[in-house]
């Protein structure tokens, strides 16, 4: 079938044009799909959280035995990452990316309460930061401390960095910012009972957790006497059968 | 939602892709046209005459000329006329040496351009059809038969061939090679869709009475094809195009020469298409002028664009990486796939599609030069280079055309 003058412009113009509503609903759906999986996570950390907090409430004898180990760590990371990526897909103002952010906040601010409160009852140091940032142009080294903090907590999963958009028009972060008594000079940290501003290296943080530098060393440690345990049994496995029998000639 | 900073980009993917789905749907509906046919002969052989405008080709002339004695071809219909437009190199004393055949004959002028050359062979036949041949292009024994083939239809005015790279080695020759092949794709879809804007140098063929009617080759801007072929449009002569019709021709091997050859097509293209702006989105110039020239000159500043947005997006993702190394030092971490941070954003999907439809062109256009249609180092020479080196010349062609500052031959 021949299509002549207009009528064939008028079948490429359709053509085309249902291309691009089929590429912007595979955009659409992978986006509502990322968002999906964040809520996922959110609803997961959540039920965990009040599992725990039921759990310190009802019994009051919190078993301290791995307490130090976290339980929502992990997902706290996975969750940050994939909400910066939503982010900077969607865009900050996305009215799901907000909403996901502020659950994320109120989750991240509850984690932080029930870790000080089984810090107490344990009497073991919770290794944590609060980390205050702004994504609207006016904080020149957050991202670079994003870069140092994502690290750390890569290399070490024992710390908990619970990191709060300072401008997310929400009234629990109010609340923090007084709380904290956060002034808008960020990045802003809260290590310990300090607060410190501006942007801090690794090695800055490792002075100020000196823990961290503990934890590393003796991670070393146990690596050094795995490889010589690994190193001991491979060569013991290649003695002659004689040998390893304690026949030496 | 599309950020501003991206609509931009998303109007031109959208007019790309148009171009290339009217592309499409013409050659699927046209697909048994592209079959060649075996050739049975003809009632009536017309003379035909190849001028040879040669300056400072010494070293291809020779190459040139054999080939055109070796055209399968009535020897007493056919004329060679050479001309040497004031070459300062060996290239009149290597013509000379084909003086002896009855029907070539040899012309000596002094420099004047490419145009005079051709112009001084047109006034010295008489033969029914006139075609040109670069001195570093070389033809394939049957192609002035399948050329002439089309002239048995009395509506055609002109025939271009099919333009291939001669024996393409190097990285830079296989890319063009690809480039070339798309060409002859391209070239034959315009032919059906009666909007081919240029007749190009190599093997271009008209009737007589087209030079009568219309005049002979001008300066044009040192694209004399172009404004011909343009020229040709505006009065409704018809061009046809014989795919079947091989020529190849020694393409550029240094970047700086094939730069050097494309700024001077784009100026000459803008500046032609300037003379020639009445044409423009006007109706009575049916596919020309509402779809291959408006289009022609959408991809030439939409390329430049979407060159600097990847560059720019590029130049940001290093930055970012610098910044991340400088923060917390070079170290690879674990890399597993995910489909969470898959890249499904809009414009690269569409993006995506355009490269496939682009990748289905390039495999036509080998079928079509080449019978094959596989898949070879060449596409993937073209596919992951040209989109970076082909902004360059043409940025500097509208530079050009900005500065009024005219593109020389060499």
């Amino acid at each position: 079938m021949y299509f002549e003058g207009y009528r064939k412009y008028i079948l490429v113009f359709i053509i085309t044009t249902t291309i691009f509503v089929i590429a912007f609903s595979i955009s659409n759906y992978s986006n509502q799909k990322r968002v999906e999986n964040i809520e996922s996570i959110e609803d997961k950390i959540a039920l965990d959280l009040l599992s725990s907090e039921v759990q310190f409430n009802l019994f009051k004898e919190f078993s301290c035995k791995g307490a130090n180990n976290p339980i929502l760590s992990g997902e706290l990371n996975s969750i940050a990452e994939k909400l910066s990526y939503a982010e900077e897909n969607l865009g900050i103002t996305n009215p799901e990316v907000v909403r996901l952010k502020k659950y994320y906040s109120i989750l991240e601010i509850k984690d932080y309460l029930l870790m000080q409160q089984i810090s107490q009852k344990c009497k073991e140091k919770q290794l944590f930061i609060l980390y205050f940032y702004s994504n609207d142009g006016d904080c020149k080294d957050c991202k670079r401390q994003g870069y140092v903090l994502t690290d750390l907590r890569e290399e070490f999963p024992e710390l908990r960095v619970y990191s709060f958009d300072y401008n997310l028009d929400f009234s629990l972060m109010e609340t923090v910012r007084t709380f904290f008594d956060i002034k808008d000079d960020l990045p802003a940290m809260i290590i310990g009972e300090e607060t410190h501003y501006g942007f801090k290296g690794t090695e800055d943080i490792e002075k100020l957790i000196p823990e961290l530098i503990a934890i590393r060393s003796e991670r070393k440690k146990a690596q050094e006497t795995a490889t010589e345990t690994a190193t001991t049994t491979e060569r013991k496995k290649y003695i002659p059968a004689r040998q390893a029998d304690g026949v030496i000639h | 939602m599309i950020e501003i900073s991206h609509i931009i980009p998303h109007i031109f993917i959208f007019l790309a892709l148009y171009f290339q789905i009217f592309l499409l749907v013409t050659f699927f509906e046209n697909k048994e046209k592209l079959k060649k046919e075996t050739f049975i002969g003809l009632a009536d052989y017309p003379s035909v005459a190849i001028i040879v405008p040669c300056w400072n080709e010494g070293k291809t002339v020779a190459g040139t000329m054999r080939s055109l004695l070796e055209l399968e071809y009535p020897k007493e219909k056919l004329s060679i006329i050479a001309v040497d437009d004031g070459s300062t190199d060996e290239t009149f004393e290597v013509m000379r040496t084909f003086a002896h055949h009855p029907h070539v004959t040899i012309f000596k002028k002094t420099n004047g351009g490419k145009h005079t050359a051709v112009n001084l062979g047109i006034e010295h036949t008489n033969a029914e059809i006139i075609g040109c041949l670069d001195a570093d292009s070389f033809v394939a024994p049957d192609a002035l038969l399948e050329i002439v083939k089309l002239f048995t239809d009395k509506t055609i005015m002109a025939v271009t061939p099919a333009v291939k790279v001669y024996k393409p080695q190097t990285v830079l020759e296989l890319l063009q090679r690809a480039e070339y092949n798309m060409g002859i794709f391209l070239r034959k879809m315009f032919g059906i869709m009666d909007a081919i804007q240029v007749t190009p140098g190599p093997f271009s063929f008209f009737r007589k009475k087209v030079f009568d009617e219309l005049g002979e080759f001008r300066e044009a801007h040192n694209t004399e094809d172009m404004e011909f072929a343009l020229r040709m449009q505006s009065k409704h002569y018809k061009i046809g195009n014989a795919h079947t019709a091989h020529v190849y021709t020694v393409a550029p091997n240094t970047f700086r020469g094939l730069h050097k050859q494309r700024v001077r097509w784009v100026y000459g293209f803008l500046k032609n298409v300037s003379d020639y702006r009445f044409m423009l989105l006007n109706k009575d110039y049916g596919h020309l002028g509402a779809l291959t020239l408006p289009f022609a000159i959408i991809s030439i500043f939409s390329a430049i664009y979407m060159f600097l947005f990847v560059v720019v997006r590029v130049a940001s993702m290093i930055s970012e990486q610098l910044a991340k190394i400088n923060a917390v030092g070079f170290h690879i971490g674990n890399i597993e796939f995910n489909w969470f941070y898959a890249n499904t954003k809009s414009l690269v999907i569409l993006s995506v599609i355009g490269l496939g439809i682009t990748f289905f062109i390039l495999l036509q256009g080998k079928k079509l030069s080449e019978g094959t249609g596989k898949f070879s180092r060449d596409i993937f020479y073209f596919l992951l280079l040209y989109g970076f080196i082909a902004p360059i010349w043409l940025s500097r062609a509208v530079y050009n055309v900005i500065t009024s500052k005219k593109s020389s031959w060499r």
